[in-house]
């Protein structure tokens, strides 16, 4: 066979149908996701399932919207996630340029502690902290809701490991020339991290979006539910209103998918950084 | 201490601190907790505290749903393991094939699970598995295989979680083998070829030994990643039917949220976290008689 003056080797064309065919497979759940969204109440509950609705509709958005108030839970998760990431990174990227690029006793070992502890899971101080946090007054608010955000091991890492190629001789020319080490870090250090800065705040952002059992534990108060969290509640009292589910799964998933596509790069950058070379 | 010095504690204290307040402390006390009899008369009035030992460890043992939900969770870890490590490794290896074309396009749409909110795709593989109108019986029917109770039964119910887990994190463990594939080098596969290995060869006497410590970190984080499944039976199944999909992590949540024993659901904590570090311990030490590392 001949296209365009190559030669297609049969292999070839196998593979890459076999390639479309998995990929249509994994984004099968994602795909029909939004079509059932679209269908008219009771559409999908037949058989065999529906593929496309007979005639589309945006019934299920209006109602989640005006009827269960889930516009006053994607500005809740937004809020969360945008101050999560701020704060992430006002508490992580001056530790983690710090370990990488200046001197101070004690600095091996503390980083060599912080790499041990990244093996130990949140969970395990979940119910301590919730304690802490209810003596604090900050169960039942945002303030409670953020903290695990502050204590982010995993980003100090991550920023580490990428200062640690900001070239020495610049922090020393700087210094001589009368700078001091805040202004050092804010004009000049901060400029050169500027893709480790977008890969942590987009895996705080969709970390913090994502997340479901401490906002589930810290929040009780319904007006401060995220979006999971109050998707899951609804699941639970609408089991049988499949295309309402289906278009609350849209509203919840779509915004952070929307956000990683548009940054895809700095994400799997981030994921490589931190996994293979750690 | 120098100026210098003292600038630099000032960039890691408040990160420091945090991580002492909100993670190292509560991570310590969990053990102390775990030691206590607190409990919702405790949660009233502090006084009503009292330390019981090992009270909480030993009741715990004598109790069956702390074994049915260890069970499950050591069930998660043993078959879900070797599938996700196979899962990933075979999508990488797809990916990596050099007559593959948009690699990037199909990369994409592997990966695209792991991004999204793990509440909503729950939900929706939920309906996926629905017993009449989920369009996974409906694909099996056409297959002539008759309908399944995915969630309904609890046979099934945590092999359907299962395959949900996978499709959800395959794609994160896949880039991280797609980045060591990449290291191994072309000449080894080419050698291999004049020598008249097959495919199967290559892959078991080129790629693999080239990865084998990647191999190691995907199952080291698979194993942490499984310990940890929670959200997926509590929006799935609720822990049912018959409990057959309660997690360790579920159990705890239950114990200490809903019926607000703090000190039992400690004990499940400590517990939890010296499984995942025996597991871990262990995997290493397999890793090292084969010479792995």
């Amino acid at each position: 066979m001949r296209i365009a003056g190559r030669r297609i080797r049969p292999g070839a064309v196998l593979l890459n149908v076999g390639a479309a065919l998995v990929a249509l497979l994994v984004l099968a759940p994602l795909l029909w996701m939004v079509t059932v969204s679209l269908m008219s109440a009771g559409e999908a509950a037949q058989f065999p399932p529906p593929i496309l609705p007979a005639v589309p509709t945006f019934e299920h958005y209006r109602a989640l919207f005006v009827d269960y108030g889930v516009g006053r839970y994607l500005i809740n998760s937004a809020a969360l996630a945008t101050l999560a990431t701020l704060l992430a990174l006002l508490f992580t990227l001056p530790a983690g340029y710090a370990f990488a690029k200046l001197r101070f006793r004690g600095r091996e070992r503390t980083f060599q502690a912080l790499v041990g502890a990244l093996v130990i899971p949140g969970q395990i101080g979940m119910l301590p902290l919730f304690l802490m946090l209810k003596y604090m007054g900050l169960v039942n608010s945002y303030a409670g809701a953020l903290v695990p955000w502050l204590a982010g091991i995993f980003g100090v890492f991550l920023v580490r490991q990428y200062a640690l190629s900001v070239p020495d001789e610049m922090l020393e020319a700087a210094r001589i020339d009368g700078a001091s080490e805040w202004q050092i870090f804010t004009r000049l250090v901060l400029p050169t991290l500027q893709p480790v800065i977008v890969t942590l705040a987009l895996f705080v952002f969709l970390g913090s979006w994502n997340d479901f059992l401490w906002p589930l534990i810290i929040l009780s108060d319904q007006d401060l539910y995220t979006l999971p969290v109050a998707l899951a509640a609804l699941s639970r009292e609408h089991v049988q209103d499949n295309e309402l589910m289906m278009a609350g799964s849209v509203i919840t998933t779509l915004p952070v998918l929307i956000v990683f596509l548009a940054l895809q790069r700095y994400y799997l950058s981030g994921l490589m950084a931190g996994s293979v070379k750690g | 201490m120098t100026r210098r010095e003292r600038t630099a504690w000032g960039f890691v204290t408040p990160a420091l601190l945090a991580i002492g307040l909100f993670f190292a402390l509560p991570t310590f006390a969990a053990l102390l907790l775990s030691l206590t009899d607190f409990d919702i008369y405790a949660l009233a009035d502090i006084r009503n505290l009292r330390f019981v030992g090992l009270d909480n460890y030993v009741s715990l043992v004598g109790r069956p749903l702390f074994w049915t939900a260890m069970g499950n969770t050591m069930w998660f870890v043993v078959f879900g393991v070797p599938l996700m490590v196979a899962a990933s490794l075979a999508a990488a290896m797809l990916l990596n094939a050099r007559m593959l074309r948009w690699k990037a396009l199909w990369r994409l749409a592997f990966f695209a699970p792991f991004v999204t909110t793990l509440v909503a795709t729950a939900v929706v593989w939920r309906y996926l598995l629905h017993t009449r109108y989920g369009l996974i019986n409906y694909a099996l029917g056409q297959l002539g295989i008759e309908p399944i109770d995915w969630l309904g039964d609890p046979d099934a119910a945590l092999p359907a979680i299962l395959i949900f887990v996978v499709w959800k994190t395959f794609g994160y463990n896949m880039i991280i083998f797609l980045a060591a594939l990449q290291t191994v080098p072309e000449e080894l596969h080419e050698a291999a070829r004049i020598d008249g290995a097959g495919w199967w060869g290559r892959f078991r006497h080129v790629t693999l030994p080239a990865i084998a410590p990647v191999v190691l970190l995907v199952s080291i984080l698979s194993v942490a990643g499984l310990f940890q499944l929670f959200a997926e039976p509590y929006v799935m199944t609720q822990g049912g039917p018959a409990q057959s999909t309660v997690t360790v992590l579920y159990f705890m949540y239950e114990e200490g949220f809903k019926w607000w024993n703090l000190g039992a659901a400690s004990a499940v904590a400590v517990i939890l976290f010296i499984l995942i570090f025996i597991v871990t311990l262990v995997q290493l030490g397999l890793a090292r008689r084969r010479n792995a590392i």
